[in-house]
């Protein structure tokens, strides 16, 4: 099976069932897969082949999930890029991919002339909304087989440089699959996704929707709480996944117990772990939903989850492995340890990673041997305990990676990006905690003699060059850094 | 005279709010024109958590508390929509 199955064999079955609801109003499943023909075909026309990457650069919006069908349609591998991303990184991204297709919105355009004058490999770029010259759909037979990649999702690296997650169209089909096994996601389902595309998590509420034959209610952010629980009392949502970020602004901004929420059944979170009071306040303010905690890495997609009956039991835990699974904890010289034990997640099944793109170097430092011959299992990079019945809980990650607002921070990528600033003599980068962020982004920076920046013009540096949640929320300036007897900044010792 | 005083004031409240945004969320990046009715959202500039900086921006230089009701793209979401708000919420509390 090939991931835009999951699309076409709904499209085949409930053509005229509402697929996608978005600003510009609902769409049918047989509306969204034939206008995926049609970009297809149109890419076809321009040149794009089977094994092509086609960046995908757009808000959430139905065209963006138009695209994402097209590219798997023609045997293209997709990548979703986050709309929040700046100029040079853009770039950045569409050269690493060699992208030879952006598709973007012109909203975005300013953003993508100056990335596309960096990236000379892309050779087709459409303005979604703005150009409607779709070809004709023509009778296809798959190009792909499921061995193939699917999509390329970027996540962040210790060494900041993003990191292309290759996926194979049976990686995400394995995911998914696992996914619903356990959630039960069903045709009656409408998920409301306010979370990105470009981030696995929103990307697979689309996918599982539409093997099932639910409706997706598609919405750009979380930005209006109040009117995400508006479209979710008036649309009767069923679902709604979120991150701590999310909840926050849904459970201290508004009142969700003003919305009728009663068809609300399930709530998932996912990216970074809630506390105990923030998952008190969200079984207050959503009581006739089934809460899901759980954890996953853009790597394998998922990995676990803690069955609901275990909330009150094990609330910090994020729970046993998903259907379809093999994990396990290890020390650091690679030995399998027992339950009540502490160590490094790894995991194995088919929904792991085929490598990151085109780094085989940290590839082979997250995919090592497994148990049968010539397979390859992930070394999660993160530390847990598991306790006596094998139940997982969160330790930290074995590298400095900083989780704000949901999203992965490195450290590395935003000292990078300070180092930049003339008279920068040295800068660390640490996550402080925030009440509303999980982590804030603290920079510690030393001047050069005579220097002098404010905090704002060090944010508003990092703001013309990074994403949002990237930028420091603090920066302090101080006169030298710990160091290692290796001369190595201590970032432990920051914060 | 007395139709040209409020409309003073929401110009003068917008060129406050745009110096902010400009500072805080373009940075120099995109910043090309952020037109008058440009959605912040729409043209990507202000995202979940930007959308609280602002709000606590409004609080604090305005001495207003944003209600739950108020949190929406029609108040916060546009230079216009957000001076058109304030002079709402300061002509109430000061009528």
């Amino acid at each position: 099976m090939l991931l835009h199955h999951f699309l076409e064999r709904t499209a085949a079955q409930l053509p005229g069932k509402v697929a996608l609801v978005c600003e510009e109003g609902p769409h049918t499943y047989a509306e969204v897969n034939q206008r995926a023909e049609r970009l297809a075909a149109r890419l076809a026309s321009r040149g794009v082949r089977r094994g092509d990457r086609v960046a995908i650069f757009m808000p959430n919006c139905t065209r963006a999930v138009v695209a994402i069908y097209a590219a798997l349609k023609l045997g293209a591998v997709f990548s979703a890029l986050n709309p929040l991303t700046r100029t040079e990184k853009l770039g950045h991204l569409l050269s690493d991919l060699r992208a030879a297709c952006l598709i973007t919105h012109s909203s975005l355009r300013a953003v993508c002339d100056g990335a596309l004058a960096q990236a000379r490999s892309v050779h087709t770029c459409i303005v979604a909304d703005e150009n409607h010259a779709d070809a004709a759909a023509t009778a296809r037979e798959d190009a792909a087989i499921d061995q193939d990649l699917a999509a390329i999702i970027y996540t962040s690296g210790s060494t900041g440089e993003p990191k292309g997650v290759m996926l194979s169209h049976l990686n995400m089909v394995s995911a998914a699959n696992s996914v619903m096994a356990y959630l039960g996601y069903r045709e009656d389902d409408v998920i409301l996704c306010a979370l990105p595309l470009a981030f696995s998590y929103g990307l697979y509420q689309v996918l599982m929707a539409h093997k099932v034959g639910a409706t997706v209610l598609l919405e750009r952010s979380f930005t209006f709480p109040k009117r995400i629980l508006e479209v979710a009392a008036q649309a009767r949502a069923t679902v709604l996944p979120g991150v701590p970020t999310a909840f926050n602004l849904l459970t201290n901004l508004v009142t969700p117990a003003r919305y009728d929420l009663g068809c609300l059944r399930i709530i998932t979170n996912a990216a970074a772990a809630l506390s105990e009071e923030q998952i008190r306040r969200l079984r207050a303010a959503f009581p006739q939903a089934t809460f899901y905690s759980m954890y996953g890495m853009t790597e394998c997609k998922r990995v676990t989850y803690l069955p609901p009956e275990q909330l009150d039991r094990r609330p910090l835990s994020v729970g046993r492995g998903m259907p379809n699974q093999e994990h396990w904890l290890v020390d650091e010289a690679g030995r399998r340890l027992a339950d009540g034990a502490t160590g490094e997640l790894v995991i194995r099944g088919s929904h792991v990673m085929r490598g990151y793109w085109e780094k085989p170097v940290q590839s082979a430092e997250r995919l090592k041997p497994g148990p049968l011959a010539g397979e390859r299992v992930l070394y999660s990079g993160d530390i847990f305990r598991s306790d006596a019945e094998g139940y997982l809980y969160f330790v930290a990650r074995k590298d400095d990676i900083i989780k704000s607002r949901g999203e992965k921070v490195s450290p590395r990528e935003v000292e990078n990006v300070i180092y930049r600033l003339p008279g920068v003599l040295e800068t660390a980068v640490v996550g402080v905690p925030d009440a509303v962020f999980g982590q804030a982004v603290k920079a510690f920076v030393v001047l050069g003699p005579g220097r002098r920046y404010s905090e704002r013009d060090v944010i508003g540096h990092c703001g013309a060059r990074l994403e949002s949640f990237m930028v420091p929320k603090y920066v302090e300036f101080v006169d030298g850094l710990p160091k290692t007897d290796n001369g190595k900044i201590k970032r432990q010792a920051l914060g | 005279m007395e139709a040209i005083k409020p409309q003073l004031e929401q110009e003068a409240i917008k060129a406050q709010v745009r110096q902010y945004i400009a500072a805080n969320f373009l940075m120099g990046a995109n910043a090309a024109e952020l037109g008058d009715d440009d959605s912040f959202m729409g043209q990507n500039v202000i995202d979940s958590a930007g959308v609280l900086e602002l709000i606590a921006y409004l609080e604090q230089t305005y001495g207003i508390k944003v209600d739950e009701d108020e949190m929406t793209a029609d108040n916060l979401d546009s230079l216009n929509g957000v001076g058109r708000y304030l002079q709402r919420k300061l002509g109430g509390a000061r009528a």
